[in-house]
């Protein structure tokens, strides 16, 4: 059974109009790299030109962002759900 | 195309923007998109504002929080069509802050102005484009 990757609203017009996909991968980073290989129109909107998950791009393994735990490497496994998120911020 | 939210929900989120006063509130927009791209809120989820090194003039939206909105709104069958936060003391239109954090194209950012804290106007915006085009329209806000 492969794992989860939910999509949030803004990214669905360039993953086939698709909230839930799902991949087969041993890490986050390789869940990642099926997925745009999947929907190529998503790399841009998640990594930059250096292959570098953008800085406004949250990803989520479950409950915790990956960021704290080993980035790319993070080992997912097939009941783990992925989620993206873009950051809501901004003020006057 | 429109944001179309029930009167109580409208005042729900003008009231957090008074209760937060000299602060910005912050939350979420939940509901339906339709096939002609209007939007209408079934929920208005307030958020805690994660920006306490300056909370009077910049909001931020833990993404934990994000996460298990967007998870349980998936599956009541609803999504994230907004957001929404407060402008304390400053007009309820959007700055080059707002714009600078903006990401979710095809959603809806709502400000409500407010006065010595009192919510005055309250207006919607929708982000429109990618990143490199982005860019915010006016947005009729209808509540009923």
């Amino acid at each position: 059974m492969p794992i989860k990757v939910l999509i949030p609203t803004p990214l669905r017009p360039y993953a086939g109009k698709q909230s839930i996909i799902e991949v087969s991968a041993q890490t986050v980073g390789e869940a990642l790299s099926n997925l745009v290989a999947q929907h190529p129109d998503l790399r841009k909107h998640l990594f930059s030109e250096e292959g570098k998950l953008r800085s406004f791009v949250n990803v989520y393994l479950n409950d915790e962002d990956i960021r704290y735990l080993a980035k790319d490497a993070t080992p997912a496994k097939e009941t783990d759900t992925i989620t993206i998120v873009p950051s809501v911020a901004g003020g006057v | 195309m429109a944001l179309r939210i029930p009167k109580a929900l409208l005042e729900q989120l003008r009231a957090h923007g008074e209760q937060t006063y000299p602060h910005e509130c912050c939350g979420v927009l939940v509901g339906q998109f339709d096939e002609a791209g209007g939007k209408t809120v079934e929920q208005a989820i307030a958020c805690g504002n994660t920006r306490t090194d300056s909370p009077a003039n910049r909001y931020h939206i833990s993404p934990a929080e994000l996460i298990r909105i967007q998870r349980e709104s998936a599956l009541a069958g609803r999504d994230i069509v907004g957001f929404y936060h407060s402008h304390p003391d400053w007009p309820a239109k959007w700055s080059t802050t707002d714009m600078d954090e903006a990401h979710w194209t095809g959603c809806s950012y709502v400000i409500t102005s407010v006065e010595k804290g009192k919510a005055v106007l309250t207006n919607s915006f929708l982000l429109v484009g990618d990143e490199q085009s982005k860019h915010f329209e006016d947005e009729d806000l209808e509540a009923k």
